[in-house]
C-alpha cells in the first residue's frame, strides 16, 4: 500500500484534472456552449460571449454561477436569459449588496438576499432613482476619499448599468419580437426613406411610413447608445478589422448601406428561436453564423473557442484544490509514512504546477504577451514560480517541507488572483506606457521571480516557527536543513530582485528618460533588494543565527507584500493600478500575522514544543 | 579576512555598519514613498534623496530628523571601498562578491552623477509649430529681450533665484536695473474687474496695472505646475521707469521703449535653445476600440539642423525616444484634444553607467551564487552516495 500510494494519489489527481477538461454542454437541446464561443469586441479585444458572461457575473455577484431555487445556472445560461428573455433574468438574484446602508437605501430586506446577500434586479428596480441621487452626490468625491457607503453605492450603480447595457447589446429588450421588427424594417426601409426625403423636401408623402421609419431610427439610436458590446464585425477585408459595431449602430448604418447586416439578423434570429423554444433553429443559426464568421475571422474564432474551453476548465481553480491536497499530504508525512506521503505530496504538487503552467501558457497564447501583464497575472505567476522553486528544493531535500510551503503559497496566490479577478476581464489590454513585450518579458518576469523567492524564504521561515513552537517536528537536523534552504533561497531572491529592479530602471531610461524615478513601485522593489541584502550581510557577519535568519526572512514577507500591493494603495506614480479597500484590510492582516509569527520566536527556545524532543541548535 | 586594528578603520570597514546603513536606507525609501502622497515625486527627491539630511519643520524651526540619501550613499560608498581595500583579500572564491560590489559602487556613483548633472526639460508643440528651444518644467527666468534690431534679438535671462531677494539686478547689456519688489512662487492672476476683492498687483505699467494677484500654496502634483509672479521696478539713470507685473500666466511679453530702443519683458519657464529645430507634423493618439484605454501616442517630427544640413522626419512614441546630440526626447503627454504633444527632453551624461553596473552586478551574483550552488550540489551528491553505500 505504502509503495503504490503516491501513484494512486497521482492518478486520482490526474483524473480530477482530466475531468475539468471534459466539454460542458449547458442549455440542454440548445447548444449554448457553441453560442458562448461566438466572438464580440469589448474592452478593446475580441472575446467570446462566455467570457463576457463570466466577468460580468464576477463583477456583479463575485461568483461565476447563478443559484436559482431549482438549480445552478452556468454563466452562459444566465447570459442567454439576460439578452434574449430579460424579464426572466430580472428575477434572478445576481447583485451582491453587502453594505447595510445601501441595503436600506434600496429598501431591500437583507434576509431575502440569503447568506450571500444577492438580490435580483426586480428587488432593486424600484429604488434605482434614489441610488442615482446618491451616486450623483458621491461622484465628485475622489475614489480614495469615499466612505464605504459611497463606494458601495457607486459599485452597485456601476453593476446595474452594466447589466442594463448588456440587455441592449444583442437586440432591443423592449421589443416582443425583434426579428419581426427587423424583417419589417427591411421591407419598408426604401419606402420609408423615400417618404422621409419627400417630407423634408415638402412634397406629398406617406406620413405613416415616414413616422414609422423615424421612430425606428430613434429606437436604433437608443439601443446603439445604450448597448455595451460591439457584436457586428466589419465585412471581411475591411481596412480596420477592429471596427466592430453595436447592433443599434449597424442598424442605423443600414439606412446608407444596402440593407441590414446579416450579423444583426443572426443575433435577432437567435433571440427569436430562444424565446420560442426552437432549439433546432437556434443551433442552426449558431452554425451558420460561425460559418459566415470563419471567412475573415477564422483566427478570432479559434481563439474564442479556446478561451471558452479555458474558461470552463478553470485550470487555476483545479490547481488550487491540488495545492490544498499537496499541503495536507505534506503535513501528514511528518506524522506518519514520511516517504510515501512526502512523495505523494510532491507528485500532487508537480501535477498542480503542470496545470498552472498550462493555464499560464493558454493565457499567453490568447493574449500574445509574456505571462505577467497585470496584478492578476502577477499573482498567478508569483505562485507558479514559487512552486517551481519549492519543487527544486524538494528534489534536493525530500523532507516535504518545501512541498508544504509550495502548497501554502500556491493556494494563497491563486486565492488572491481569484479576488483580483472580481474587478473585471483579466486579459485586459495593455496601456501604452507598459506596451513593450521585450520589457514585460525581462524586467517584469525577473522581478516577479524575485518576489516569489522572497515569499518562499518567508514561507519556509514561517514553517520553521510554527513547527518549532507548536510541534515536535523541528528536530535539530530539520532546523539545520531549513536554515540552509532559507539561506539558499535568499541568495536566489537577491539575485533576481536586484537584476529585475535594475532592468526596470533600464526600461524607465529607455521609455521615459530617467533610470530611477523614485516611483512607489520602484521603491518597493528596491526595498526588497535592500532587505535581501541585509539578510545576507547579517548572516555573513554572524549578526544573526538560526532564529534571527528566520525572523528576517519572515519580515521579507511584509516588505514584499508592501511592494506588491501596498504601493498601489498610495495612488501615485506610473504603476498605480486598481486595488480595493478590502485588499488593504487583507494586506494589513497579512502583515500583522507575519509580525505575530516573528513575535513567537521571542518565546524562549526551551519552551518550544520542539525543544522537548531533542536539543536544537541556535 | 584581515581585521584592521585602527578604530576608525574598524568602524568604516565593519559589516555592522553595512547592515545599519542598509536598514536606514530601507526606512528612508519607505518614508519617502509615503511622503510622496503629499510632496509629489520632485519634492520627495529634494527632501529625502538628494540631500545629506532630511529636515523637518517643527513650528518654523528646521531640524535634521534622518540621514538623507546623499549621506547614506556616501557612507555606503566609503564602507564598501574601505572594506575592499583593508578587509577583504582578493581571492577567486570572492570574485563574485568583488565584481558585485564594484558594480554597486559604479551604480552609486552613477546616481550621484545623475543627481548632479541630469537636466530635464519639456517641449510643448502644437501641430505645425516649430521650436528651437525646450522649457524647464519647474524653473522660471525673467527674460529681457532687446528687439530693436530687425536682424536678431538680444536676450538677457535672469534666473528666478535672483528675483527672490530685493537687491537690484544690474547687467552690462541693459541700460537700466531691475529691482524685484515682490516674488510669489505660485499665484493666480485675474483681471481686477473680475476679482474686486483680490489684492492689487502693485504694477503701474501695461497689463499688470489691471491685474489682481492672489498667492496660492505650492503644488506638488505631477500634473500641475507652479505659476509664479514677480513685481519688478525698472530704474534708469533718470529714475524709475515704472513697475511691471510678470508671470508665465501672461502669454504675451510686455513691450516698452527706452532711450530709443525697444524691449520686451516676460517671466517664462527657463528655456534652453538648441542649434536645431523640431516641428510637430502630426500627433496621433490611438485608443483600443470601444474603450478609453490609450493604445499608443506618437509624434511625427521634422528635425532640421542647419549646421549639419540634416532635414529628416522622426517618429517618437512610447518606449521609442529620439536620441540626438546628447539629448533624449520622450513622448510624455499630450493636450488640446490630441493636437499638442508634450515631449520630455532629458540630458543625462551618466546614462550609460547603470547599464554597465547592471551587467557587473548580474555577473557577480551569478558567479558567487553559482560557486555556492555548485559546492552545495557536490556535497549533496557525496552525501547521498554515502547514504546509499
Amino acid at each position: 500500500m505504502k509503495r503504490i500510494l503516491p501513484l494512486i494519489i497521482l492518478v486520482l489527481g490526474a483524473v480530477y484534472f482530466g475531468s475539468s477538461l471534459r466539454p460542458h454542454h449547458p442549455g440542454g437541446d440548445f447548444h449554448l456552449s457553441e453560442f458562448g464561443e461566438l466572438p464580440v469586441l469589448v474592452g478593446g479585444r475580441i472575446k467570446p460571449l462566455d467570457t463576457v458572461a463570466r466577468t460580468s457575473l464576477l463583477q456583479m455577484q463575485e461568483s461565476q454561477t447563478v443559484r436559482t431555487a431549482g438549480r445552478t445556472l452556468e454563466p452562459i445560461e444566465w447570459f442567454t436569459l439576460l439578452v434574449f428573455d430579460p424579464a426572466k433574468a430580472d428575477a434572478l438574484q445576481t447583485f451582491k449588496v453587502v453594505n447595510t446602508e445601501v441595503q436600506s437605501l434600496m429598501q431591500i430586506n437583507p434576509e431575502e438576499g440569503g447568506a450571500q446577500k444577492r438580490f435580483s434586479f426586480d428587488q432593486l428596480r424600484a429604488h434605482i432613482p434614489d441610488l442615482e441621487k446618491q451616486v450623483q452626490l458621491a461622484g465628485p468625491v475622489e475614489a480614495k476619499q469615499r466612505t464605504a457607503f459611497q463606494s458601495a453605492a457607486m459599485q452597485l450603480y456601476g453593476n446595474l448599468t452594466t447589466y442594463q447595457q448588456l440587455k441592449y447589446s444583442l437586440q432591443d429588450p423592449e421589443s416582443p419580437d425583434f426579428l419581426a421588427d427587423i424583417r419589417e424594417f427591411e421591407t419598408s426601409i426604401d419606402k420609408g426613406v423615400a417618404a422621409v426625403r419627400a417630407q423634408v423636401e415638402g412634397k406629398p408623402h406617406d406620413k405613416a411610413a415616414a413616422d414609422a421609419v423615424l421612430s425606428l431610427a430613434r429606437r436604433f439610436q437608443f439601443i446603439g447608445d445604450f448597448g455595451k458590446l460591439l457584436v457586428i464585425p466589419p465585412p471581411p477585408g475591411a481596412p480596420d478589422s477592429l471596427a466592430w459595431k453595436k447592433v443599434g449602430e449597424s442598424l442605423l448604418g443600414s439606412f446608407e448601406n444596402d440593407g441590414v447586416d446579416p450579423a444583426v439578423l443572426a443575433w435577432a434570429g437567435l433571440g427569436h428561436s430562444w424565446r420560442n423554444g426552437q432549439a433546432v433553429e437556434f443551433n442552426e443559426i449558431v452554425k451558420l453564423y460561425r460559418a459566415q464568421l470563419s471567412r475573415g475571422y477564422g483566427e478570432a474564432l479559434t481563439k474564442t473557442d479556446i478561451e471558452t474551453r479555458f474558461n470552463a476548465a478553470a485550470p487555476f481553480y483545479t490547481s488550487m484544490a491540488l495545492y490544498v491536497g499537496a499541503f495536507i499530504l505534506a503535513i501528514c508525512s511528518w506524522l506518519r509514512w514520511p516517504v510515501a506521503l512526502g512523495r505523494s505530496a510532491a507528485y500532487l504538487l508537480t501535477l498542480a504546477a503542470i496545470t498552472t503552467t498550462l493555464g499560464i501558457a493558454a493565457r499567453m497564447w490568447l493574449e500574445g504577451r509574456p505571462p505577467v501583464t497585470n496584478l492578476y497575472s502577477s499573482a498567478v505567476f508569483i505562485g507558479w514560480a514559487a512552486v517551481l522553486l519549492c519543487l527544486a528544493l524538494e528534489f534536493f531535500y525530500r523532507n516535504a517541507i518545501a512541498s508544504a510551503a509550495a502548497g501554502l503559497i500556491g493556494f494563497c496566490t491563486l486565492l488572491i488572483a481569484h479576488h483580483l479577478s472580481l474587478s473585471g476581464d483579466t486579459l485586459e489590454m495593455m496601456r501604452a506606457v507598459l506596451d513593450s513585450n521585450f520589457w514585460l518579458a525581462t524586467h517584469v518576469i525577473v522581478v516577479t521571480i524575485g518576489y516569489s523567492a522572497t515569499f518562499v524564504a518567508g514561507a519556509l521561515a514561517i514553517l520553521y516557527v510554527v513547527l518549532g513552537v507548536f510541534t515536535k517536528v523541528l528536530t535539530q537536523p530539520v532546523a539545520k536543513t531549513l536554515t540552509g534552504m532559507v539561506y539558499g533561497i535568499v541568495c536566489f531572491a537577491t539575485l533576481f530582485s536586484l537584476v529585475g529592479t535594475i532592468l526596470g530602471g533600464i526600461w524607465a531610461d529607455q521609455s521615459w528618460g530617467r533610470f530611477w524615478g523614485w516611483d512607489p513601485k520602484e521603491n518597493g522593489a528596491l526595498m526588497i533588494v535592500l532587505w535581501n541584502a541585509i539578510i545576507l550581510h547579517c548572516r555573513w557577519g554572524g549578526l544573526v543565527k538560526q532564529r534571527g535568519l528566520m525572523n528576517l526572512a519572515i519580515f521579507g514577507n511584509v516588505i514584499t507584500g508592501w511592494s506588491w500591493f501596498g504601493t498601489n494603495l498610495l495612488g501615485v506614480g506610473l504603476h498605480s493600478y486598481g486595488f480595493t479597500e478590502n485588499g488593504a484590510k487583507v494586506l494589513g492582516a497579512f502583515m500583522v500575522a507575519n509580525l505575530v509569527l516573528i513575535g513567537l520566536t521571542f518565546i524562549p527556545r526551551e519552551k518550544w514544543v520542539s525543544s522537548t524532543t531533542a536539543e536544537s541548535g541556535d | 579576512m584581515s581585521l584592521p586594528s585602527n578604530p576608525v578603520l574598524k568602524f568604516f570597514t565593519s559589516l555592522k555598519l553595512t547592515v545599519v546603513l542598509l536598514v536606514l536606507s530601507i526606512v528612508l525609501v519607505f518614508c519617502a514613498t509615503l511622503n510622496q502622497v503629499q510632496l509629489g515625486v520632485w519634492g520627495v527627491q529634494a527632501k529625502w534623496f538628494r540631500s545629506f539630511f532630511v529636515w523637518h519643520d517643527f513650528n518654523g524651526v528646521l531640524f535634521p530628523v534622518f540621514p538623507g540619501g546623499f549621506l547614506l550613499g556616501v557612507m555606503l560608498l566609503i564602507n564598501l571601498i574601505t572594506s575592499h581595500v583593508f578587509r577583504f583579500k582578493l581571492s577567486w572564491k570572492k570574485l563574485g562578491i568583488t565584481i558585485t560590489h564594484a558594480g554597486l559602487i559604479l551604480l552609486l556613483i552613477g546616481e550621484f552623477v545623475t543627481a548632479i548633472y541630469q537636466e530635464e526639460f519639456q517641449m510643448r508643440m502644437d501641430e505645425g509649430e516649430t521650436k528651437n528651444y525646450s522649457e524647464s518644467p519647474r524653473f522660471v527666468e525673467l527674460a529681457v529681450t532687446d528687439i530693436t534690431g530687425p536682424e536678431w534679438d538680444q536676450v538677457v535671462a535672469i534666473p528666478a533665484a535672483h528675483l527672490k531677494s530685493p537687491a537690484a539686478i544690474q547687467r552690462p547689456e541693459l541700460p537700466f536695473t531691475l529691482k524685484p519688489l515682490a516674488y510669489y512662487p505660485n499665484t493666480v492672476l485675474q483681471m481686477k474687474t473680475q476679482a474686486p476683492t483680490a489684492p492689487e498687483s502693485g504694477a503701474d505699467r501695461d497689463i499688470g496695472a489691471r491685474l489682481a494677484v492672489t498667492p496660492v500654496p505650492l503644488t506638488y502634483k505631477d500634473n500641475e505646475r507652479n505659476l509664479p509672479s514677480v513685481l519688478v521696478e525698472l530704474n534708469g539713470a533718470g529714475g524709475s521707469l515704472g513697475k511691471w507685473l510678470l508671470s508665465p500666466w501672461l502669454m504675451d511679453s510686455q513691450r516698452f521703449d527706452y532711450e530709443g530702443r525697444t524691449y520686451e519683458l516676460s517671466l517664462r519657464f527657463k528655456r534652453e535653445y538648441k542649434p536645431f529645430t523640431l516641428q510637430l507634423l502630426d500627433f496621433t493618439h490611438d485608443r483600443y476600440p470601444g474603450t478609453e484605454i490609450p493604445k499608443n501616442f506618437s509624434s511625427k517630427l521634422r528635425l532640421i539642423n542647419p549646421q549639419t544640413g540634416e532635414d529628416r522626419q522622426v517618429l517618437v512614441y512610447m518606449n521609442n525616444p529620439l536620441r540626438y546630440q546628447g539629448l533624449t526626447f520622450y513622448q510624455q503627454g499630450f493636450d488640446n484634444n490630441d493636437t499638442t504633444t508634450i515631449l520630455q527632453v532629458v540630458r543625462n551624461p551618466g546614462w550609460l553607467i547603470p547599464y554597465i553596473s547592471c551587467l557587473m552586478l548580474t555577473l557577480g551574483l551569478f558567479i558567487q551564487f553559482g560557486i555556492s550552488l555548485y559546492g552545495f550540489t557536490q556535497r549533496r551528491s557525496a552525501k547521498l552516495a554515502a547514504v546509499k553505500v
